[in-house]
């Protein structure tokens, strides 16, 4: 496969990855502000901070208003990580690696190119923005599904798996990174319903209410909440879980690659020092410190496959 | 030329249907219009969906655009083709003969049937080229020959298209999509095959090898990029082929061979199928700027180490001014007369024809000799006398820089419209291959149609349209 063949697929599906991301950090600000039980602005602001595009707004806009801030993470040309330019790029990278996708992922990620072209056409009403934002997660579903369902598992299926679960990691990191002290035990103020509103915030901002329930019950405990987002195999979106998928792709390149490439020991070993502790452990770390080493980590990772499997020159 | 009534395919210059048509026409008129409507819509989404774009150049908005396709089929019977595409192959091998002779002995010259000028100062003559003969002796490894009708048994060749014809994706999806539509009419009408075209695009290439090709030849399609006007049909074209689709960053020259960037090393290519212009090839043996191309490439295609298709110079033979010479060329290099006319030509270079030109602007087509793409022509009957005067001013400014030709009543196929049938002028760009192993050409090609009534113009850049192409077994 090209080097740019590789890196085309990496970023197509980090775009993907991103794209959904952020239609559920709008809508978990948006629930956070109908329900009026925080401060607004607060979440809005550490939202944008979550998906590191608040410096951003802050240089385009004077102040913090909902309408402004989801039409910069919605639409904005100028934001580089906004649903829309994600979803162009996407594209824009699937064009590129084209003869690697199948007929149906390329008709899915065109398709959904084209319907968030139309939804986003316009500032979007808050009375349809529930409705928009999970068209444009449906459409990015369908992707996913035709890429598990047609595509071949080789090279190729390993760099869009690897795209996916780095963005995805990051995102989860990201979100504990901006919220971890309300998930530290010295704040902790049993079940008041402010930090009922902030657990419920995380939760739903990796779509995990769900799952997180199934697995701990309806009472909500930072300790398990952190448990779940860090170290749980289950969850699709933990951090372990991530790690580990990636791990089995780079192993997978590296079958066939017959060569052991230093990006494949960076990753195993992210996921031994970091990923296969208890959760006093973490603590025992400072959670803080911990989430900020495996953001720099992940990041590191990303630069070394990108020199790995020669990206670029 | 004097006005002849318009021959339209469909139903010739008397309004009966031609035999090709009768089938379909059968069944065209026992279809319900609003149902054929929402077909045409359905049609458009499926281009739309599949990406089949092509890009506008300096346009921010609309950065990619659809090529309107009509669902009218276009039927050419399985005599009238068999009597083109032997026509077609005479002029193909003309074509390559011609260029293995100018840029090695230049017999033609010689012999007197083209002035030496015409090869020596042309500006598509590849001094490079001289003396090189490309593997397997072949220059032009994909044709395309446009060819315009003007009545039941004339046919003309407009040009021809020796550099890098494009737009036979189209004539691939165009078919895939009136399969998908109107199954039913492939049940009653025997329409001869176009699918296997990117399969033999890939044998012809593979058959091209170099000599220092082991196994199995690697072959890639190198594209300008993803802001290219055609590179939906490159992406198109190397995934039918199975092979990669490269650019010129991905590739450089490594121990005597092209060889292109994976995951896992530089990896040696043996045939590329370039569609980049000869001078945006290799930035140390032309164009110093282009970023496009590979450096030294073109070394290692003199030392034998790939295939480039097309070779390099092979523009000069798709070049207006000789094509005005190719009756002489088919007949000195085949000995046959040219079963194919050429549109007669007035080169505005020699005095007399430039004076026949200038007295009669209104009723000529000018070209640029270079040009392409319906930019920068003249069309006398249809142009303004403002606009007549511009062309002759530029005209007389360089005239070796024109030539002229009457202006043809080209035939029609009806398009469907919201008023049903209308006839429009169309032409039509078979696709040949050419290799070792033989001469191939997909029956039928692309059949570009111009929208407007009346119009003779049928460039997409200009708003022309697209049919499927059928030719029938008899």
């Amino acid at each position: 496969m090209l080097g740019k063949t590789a890196n085309g697929l990496f970023w197509m599906y980090r775009s993907l990855e991103r794209a959904e991301n952020t239609t559920r950090l709008i809508e978990t600000g948006q629930r956070i502000a109908l329900t009026r039980l925080a401060a607004a602005d607060d979440e809005w602001r550490s939202i944008m901070l979550t998906a590191g595009v608040l410096s951003g707004y802050e240089a385009a806009n004077d102040d913090i208003a909902k309408d402004q801030v989801i039409d910069w993470m919605l639409r904005s040309k100028d934001n580089h990580s906004s649903v829309m330019t994600s979803i162009a790029s996407a594209r824009q990278n699937a064009r590129m690696v084209r003869t690697a996708l199948t007929t149906e992922v390329w008709e899915a990620t065109n398709s959904t190119y084209m319907t968030c072209k139309d939804l986003l056409a316009r500032k979007v009403n808050e009375r349809d923005l529930p409705q928009t934002l999970g068209a444009i997660r449906q459409r990015t579903s369908l992707v996913r599904g035709t890429t598990h369902g047609t595509m071949l598992r080789n090279d190729i299926y390993d760099f869009a798996r690897i795209g996916t679960f780095l963005e995805r990691a990051d995102n989860t990191a990201r979100i504990l990174d901006v919220k971890y002290y309300v998930l530290l035990p010295s704040v902790m103020s049993v079940g008041s319903s402010i930090d009922n509103v902030q657990w419920e915030t995380i939760l739903r901002s990796v779509s995990a209410r769900g799952g997180f329930r199934m697995a701990y019950g309806n009472s909500y405990d930072p300790r398990d909440i952190v448990q779940f987002l860090i170290l749980d195999r289950r969850m699709p979106r933990s951090l372990a879980f991530c790690i580990s998928k990636i791990c089995d792709n780079l192993g997978y390149l590296t079958d066939d690659h017959g060569i052991r490439l230093p990006s494949f020991q960076m990753a195993d070993q992210i996921r031994r020092q970091f990923l296969s502790h208890d959760i006093e452990a973490i603590f025992e770390y400072g959670l803080h410190e911990y989430i900020q080493k495996i953001l720099s980590l992940i990041a590191d990772l990303a630069s070394q496959i990108e020199i790995d499997y020669r990206f670029y020159e | 030329m004097e006005q002849d009534p318009i021959f339209d395919e469909m139903g010739g210059t008397g309004g009966e249907v031609r035999p090709p048509y009768e089938v379909f026409k059968t069944w065209f008129d026992g279809e319900d219009p609003s149902r054929l409507r929402a077909k045409q819509r359905e049609a458009e989404e499926l281009f739309r969906l599949t990406g089949i774009t092509f890009n506008v150049y300096g346009r921010a908005e609309a950065e990619e655009r659809l090529i309107p396709f009509d669902i009218v089929p276009r039927i050419i019977s399985g005599r009238e083709w068999q009597k083109l595409s032997r026509g077609i192959e005479q002029r193909v091998r003309a074509i390559n003969a011609f260029l293995h002779d100018i840029y090695n002995r230049q017999e033609i010259i010689i012999a007197g049937r083209i002035p030496e000028r015409m090869i020596s100062q042309n500006a598509a003559f590849l001094p490079h080229m001289i003396g090189v003969t490309p593997p397997g002796g072949i220059y032009t490894h994909i044709v395309g020959i446009d060819l315009v009708r003007t009545g039941p048994d004339q046919f003309y060749v407009l040009e021809d298209n020796a550099r890098t014809p494009s737009g036979v994706s189209y004539m691939l999806e165009n078919r895939e999509t009136m399969l998908q539509m109107f199954p039913e009419l492939f049940a009653t009408n025997r329409v001869q095959p176009v699918e296997n075209y990117p399969a033999a695009l890939r044998r012809s290439l593979a058959a091209c090898a170099p000599e220092k090709a082991s196994g199995r030849p690697t072959v890639a399609v190198l594209t300008p990029g993803i802001y290219n006007a055609a590179y939906f049909e490159h992406a198109f074209l190397a995934d039918q082929m199975g092979v990669e689709l490269v650019e010129g960053h991905d590739l450089r020259v490594v121990d005597g061979r092209v060889a292109m960037r994976t995951t896992s090393g530089y990896k040696p290519i043996d045939v590329i199928y370039r569609r980049i212009d000869d001078d945006f090839l290799d930035p140390l043996n032309f164009n110093p700027e282009s970023q496009l191309g590979v450096p030294g490439i073109m070394d290692v295609y003199r030392s034998g180490g790939i295939t480039i298709a097309n070779a390099p110079g092979t523009g000069i033979a798709d070049d207006k001014a000789i094509y005005s010479y190719m009756p002489e060329i088919v007949e000195f290099y085949t000995g046959e007369r040219p079963i194919l006319e050429n549109v007669p030509t007035w080169r505005c270079s020699e005095k007399e024809s430039l004076d026949y030109v200038l007295d009669n602007l209104e009723d000529l087509v000018v070209k640029e000799v270079h040009g392409s793409g319906g930019y920068g022509m003249l069309i006398g009957p249809t142009a303004t006398r403002k606009e007549i005067a511009e062309f002759r001013r530029k005209l007389t400014a360089r005239p070796s820089n024109y030539i002229a030709q009457p202006t043809l009543s080209l035939s029609t196929v009806p398009i469907f419209t919201r008023q049903g049938l209308a006839p429009r002028h169309v032409d039509l760009r078979p696709f040949v291959l050419v290799s070792p192993e033989g001469i191939n050409i997909t029956p039928g090609g692309l059949t570009r149609v111009a929208l407007k009534k009346g119009s003779l113009v049928v460039n997409s850049s200009q708003g022309g349209g697209t049919k499927d192409t059928w030719v029938l077994e008899d």
